[in-house]
């Protein structure tokens, strides 16, 4: 591990003060992360800022939303009734993802920056273009089961690792930001970039932009929501296919007037399956219209040599997730 | 770099840096490189040698420690990131020859065959029981994923956990 500069942030605008003042500089959280990152060599930051100091914590419901500091703990914005019941594929996604250990540190800002990775990426021997732009990637004819069927380039191939993010896609939230050029409100489907021209950059952050919260809109689908992960051991494990989906049921007949079809595991970036939401609108949610969900869903899959299994499994995962949201023969 | 807050505690230069840390309710004041996690920091700077090193990587437990009363991976951490923090390790659980109750049901139910995980499978069950996640085997299973056990002792360290959730607390 090359030496770094330790600091404590005191404030939000002294954090971004002194990470945008060193190109080298990295934001440092639940630290679960960077820390493998910086002990395998694939970054190498000079300056480390601390920012566990900053007030930026809060697990706010308001009638107009939920709001989540940057800060708040995995394990902490789980385990609240309120997110529970306002958005159950909230609290669903964080505690299916990682271990107990790391929720307990790791936080909603840093868990969207999770970088995507495959074994590749992993093991420095091998030509990875995220860790050294240009070099190739082993993965596009190596082994690639776990890789994307969505959005893929000859760039990169890997798959965004985060639960969090892919509910977060299926309710609308907002990512805000503080940095050097001032404050943004980035929707999240426009957090993350496609791999294709900077496979080494994943989101449109700039350098010394911090995220300092997200906002979930108070929207009526939130509440009958659902998170499906499907993977290869029972626990402690990325996914292969998830689901996230939110579906608003209205009117004498229960037709569906808004849903949510998010997969993960899938591509880049959480992959929102559009065709699968218009396939349900105005419809009953049954058998026959879930199914014609999920066929929707996969309908555009790109699946590569060795992961055209993940094709049904993703399909079948979405019919899974909206039955368990209610459907109904 | 300039910075805005006190340097005396809260920013460390490259090089060797002299830190306190409050661990199992006593001060530790000693000279670490910022690079150090706070696992390393336990093993080679303080002797505390009960916290083992698995994986290193967060992947398999032996490491847990608890720090302000939540698991959390010590190989995943900074030694420097965690001053002013209450840090309890496997050696801070028995009070003199007293046995801390999880201590004695992995003893009573053979929990372990080789031991090496079993400071962090303690330590990970002591959070456990305060979390409350202990409603059923399965249950069990889920939120001790974060410990792996090579040897297999998984059924007896479930059988552990169960009795003592079912124990009244003293």
């Amino acid at each position: 591990m090359k030496p770094f500069a330790y600091l404590r942030a005191s404030d939000v605008d002294a954090a971004v003060a002194e990470a945008a003042a060193e190109p080298g500089a990295a934001f440092v959280a639940g630290a679960t992360e960077l820390a493998n990152w910086m002990k395998d060599g694939i970054q190498s930051p000079t300056h480390v800022v601390d920012i566990n100091a900053l007030p930026l914590s809060e697990i706010i419901m308001h009638a107009d939303g939920l709001r989540l500091g940057a800060l708040a703990r995995m394990s902490d914005v789980a385990a609240r009734p309120d997110v529970r019941q306002a958005c159950p594929v909230l609290s669903e996604a964080l505690e299916l993802g990682a271990s107990a250990q790391i929720r307990n540190v790791g936080t909603i800002g840093g868990n969207l920056l999770q970088r995507t990775r495959c074994p590749y990426f992993r093991h420095t021997p091998f030509p990875c273009n995220k860790r050294i732009p240009g070099a190739g990637c082993a993965a596009l004819s190596g082994e690639h089961r776990w890789h994307a069927i969505f959005g893929a380039s000859d760039q990169c191939i890997a798959v965004h690792p985060s639960d969090l993010a892919v509910a977060l896609f299926a309710l609308d939230a907002i990512i805000h930001t503080r940095g050097p050029g001032g404050e943004r409100a980035i929707p999240i489907d426009k957090l993350y970039l496609a791999p294709a021209g900077t496979p080494d950059r994943e989101t449109v952050l700039e350098h010394g932009e911090l995220i300092v919260g997200v906002v979930i809109p108070a929207a009526p689908f939130a509440a009958r929501s659902h998170y499906l992960k499907v993977r290869e051991r029972e626990s402690y494990e990325f996914a292969l296919v998830s689901v996230a989906t939110c579906i608003e049921l209205a009117g004498p007949d229960d037709r569906v007037r808004a849903a949510r079809v998010v997969l993960g595991g899938v591509a880049y970036k959480p992959w929102r399956a559009l065709a699968a939401e218009h396939a349900l609108l105005d419809k009953p949610l049954t058998a026959e219209t879930i199914a014609g969900a999920g066929a929707a869903a996969i309908r555009e899959a790109e699946p590569l040599r060795d992961n055209a299994f993940k094709v049904p499994l993703a399909e079948r995962a979405v019919v899974r997730a909206l039955t368990t949201l209610g459907g109904r023969p | 770099m300039a910075t805005t807050t006190d340097t005396s505690t809260n920013a460390h230069a490259p090089g060797v840096t002299w830190l306190t840390l409050r661990i199992n309710r006593r001060e530790y004041r000693f000279q670490v490189d910022p690079r150090v996690t706070l696992l390393d920091a336990l093993r080679e700077n303080l002797g505390l040698t009960g916290t083992k090193k698995g994986c290193d990587r967060g992947e398999c437990g032996a490491c847990t420690v608890l720090i302000d009363g939540r698991r959390v991976n010590a190989c995943l951490t900074f030694a420097v990131m965690q001053q002013d923090r209450e840090i309890t390790t496997i050696e801070g659980l028995a009070r003199g020859n007293q046995l801390h109750p999880v201590q004695a049901a992995f003893i009573e139910h053979d929990a372990f065959q080789c031991g090496y995980c079993t400071p962090g499978q303690i330590m990970s069950t002591v959070a456990l029981l305060e979390e409350g996640h202990t409603g059923s085997a399965d249950e069990i299973r889920e939120w001790m994923s974060g410990n792996i056990c090579r040897c297999g002792a998984y059924p007896n360290i479930v059988a552990a956990i169960q009795q003592i959730a079912e124990q009244p607390t003293p």
